[in-house]
């Protein structure tokens, strides 16, 4: 068992609205809110990064974690939109942390990639001591590519997520996880070499509408908990309309279910990790009580993982 | 009611309208569902006709109009 010792985020400073997009896109602002619950992204600098922003991300949350970087002996970065094929952003976010020696390890999956992160951390802390999670997305380059779907481009921002995960100490136990992964339905969400992403969006929701609320009774049950046990549902920020037909599934008060998506848009694997920096900040965790981590994406692969305070 | 009066009967309880596509007129290209009505939609289909649609199935394709999802349907009898 390991225990979430903080969370950090990193959100560029440029801000996309729907207005902004909508005049480009011939669609109406208030159409892209009622699809998605979006109504503005942050889009990062051309020069920025997804080492950039994930570097940001991790030093924000040692930060808030009290620490410096001395006891991290594991890496992992998640992401599906890096700016090369090899090697991936995990080593240079790792140069950049001054983690000269440490095992960097990248998790290309996407939108799961920070909760299959987490779940491989808390298997790996007991080797490795602290393991560091950070998630960075640039959404932006890989959607906005001229012929872009316009129902894809809504969609996306960028930005990136940490969470540092420790075998000693933290404020919350790690307690259950269960990941999944079907490969019958990769080319329903994919990045081809070329881009840009294609998403078969009616494929993504009648997947995902089913297989998150189940992985997250999965693994309730298998800690002896119920929905009604849990605090806070922290879900991949995919889209406000998901969100609300998961919490109708589980019957669970959709107030449960914390969403920032309104203001950052769908960052991918970052967004979990996003929203769980800004809830940590806002409520935070309580003694004994749960928390409950989803997410759904490429592949597909999808889990939840369960925390308590 | 026959079968593909029990389907349109679904149809029009998802999309909350009084609506008649034909046989096979695309559910969504009409806009008669949107992408989140989907998922109700084959929920709807698994109640009525006693049957559950695996995730192998949940292909958007073969629930895009009534002649599709009475083919589907076939092939489950």
């Amino acid at each position: 068992m390991a225990f979430l010792r903080a969370f950090g985020a990193y959100l560029p400073s440029r801000v996309v609205t729907n207005e902004m997009l909508a005049a480009r896109l011939g669609v109406e602002p208030d159409w892209i809110v009622s699809v998605s619950g979006i109504r503005e992204r942050r889009y990062a600098g051309e020069q920025e990064t997804v080492a950039d922003m994930a570097v940001k991300a991790a030093r924000d949350c040692l930060t808030r974690a009290g620490t410096d970087q001395s006891r991290i002996g594991l890496l992992i970065v998640a992401s599906g939109s890096a700016e090369r094929r090899f090697p991936g952003p995990a080593v240079t976010v790792a140069a950049g942390l001054g983690l000269a020696g440490v095992p960097a390890l990248d998790l290309p999956m996407a939108s799961a990639g920070s909760l299959f992160g987490m779940a491989l951390a808390d298997r790996l802390a007991g080797q490795y001591r602290d393991v560091l999670v950070v998630a960075s997305e640039k959404m932006s380059t890989i959607v906005d590519q001229g012929s872009a779907d316009r129902n894809v481009l809504i969609l996306f921002g960028d930005g990136a997520g940490a969470c540092l995960i420790s075998e000693r100490e933290g404020a919350a136990s790690i307690v259950a996880s269960s990941l999944h992964s079907d490969g019958a339905f990769a080319n329903d969400l994919h990045l081809p070499l070329q881009g840009p992403l294609e998403m078969n969006g009616r494929s993504v929701i009648m997947q995902a509408s089913r297989k998150i609320p189940r992985s997250i009774q999965e693994t309730l049950a298998a800690a002896g908990r119920s929905v009604e046990d849990v605090e806070v549902f922290l879900m991949h920020q995919a889209n406000q309309n998901l969100m609300d037909r998961v919490a109708q599934t589980l019957e669970a008060p959709a107030e449960r279910f914390f969403s920032n998506i309104s203001r950052y848009g769908n960052t991918s694997s970052a967004s979990m990790l996003i929203a769980a920096a800004e809830w940590s900040q806002q409520a935070g965790f309580r003694p004994g009580m749960p928390v409950v981590f989803a997410a759904f994406g490429a592949g597909f692969s999808w889990g939840a993982l369960l925390a308590a305070g | 009611m026959n079968r593909k009066a029990q389907i349109l009967e679904i149809i029009r309880e998802v999309a909350h309208k009084d609506v008649n596509p034909g046989a096979d007129e695309s559910l969504f290209e009409s806009g008669i569902l949107d992408s989140f009505a989907l998922p109700d939609m084959v929920s709807a289909i698994e109640r009525e006709f006693k049957i559950e649609v695996p995730d192998a199935d949940l292909n958007p394709r073969k629930f895009d109009s009534v002649a599709r999802i009475e083919a589907y349907l076939d092939n489950r009898a």
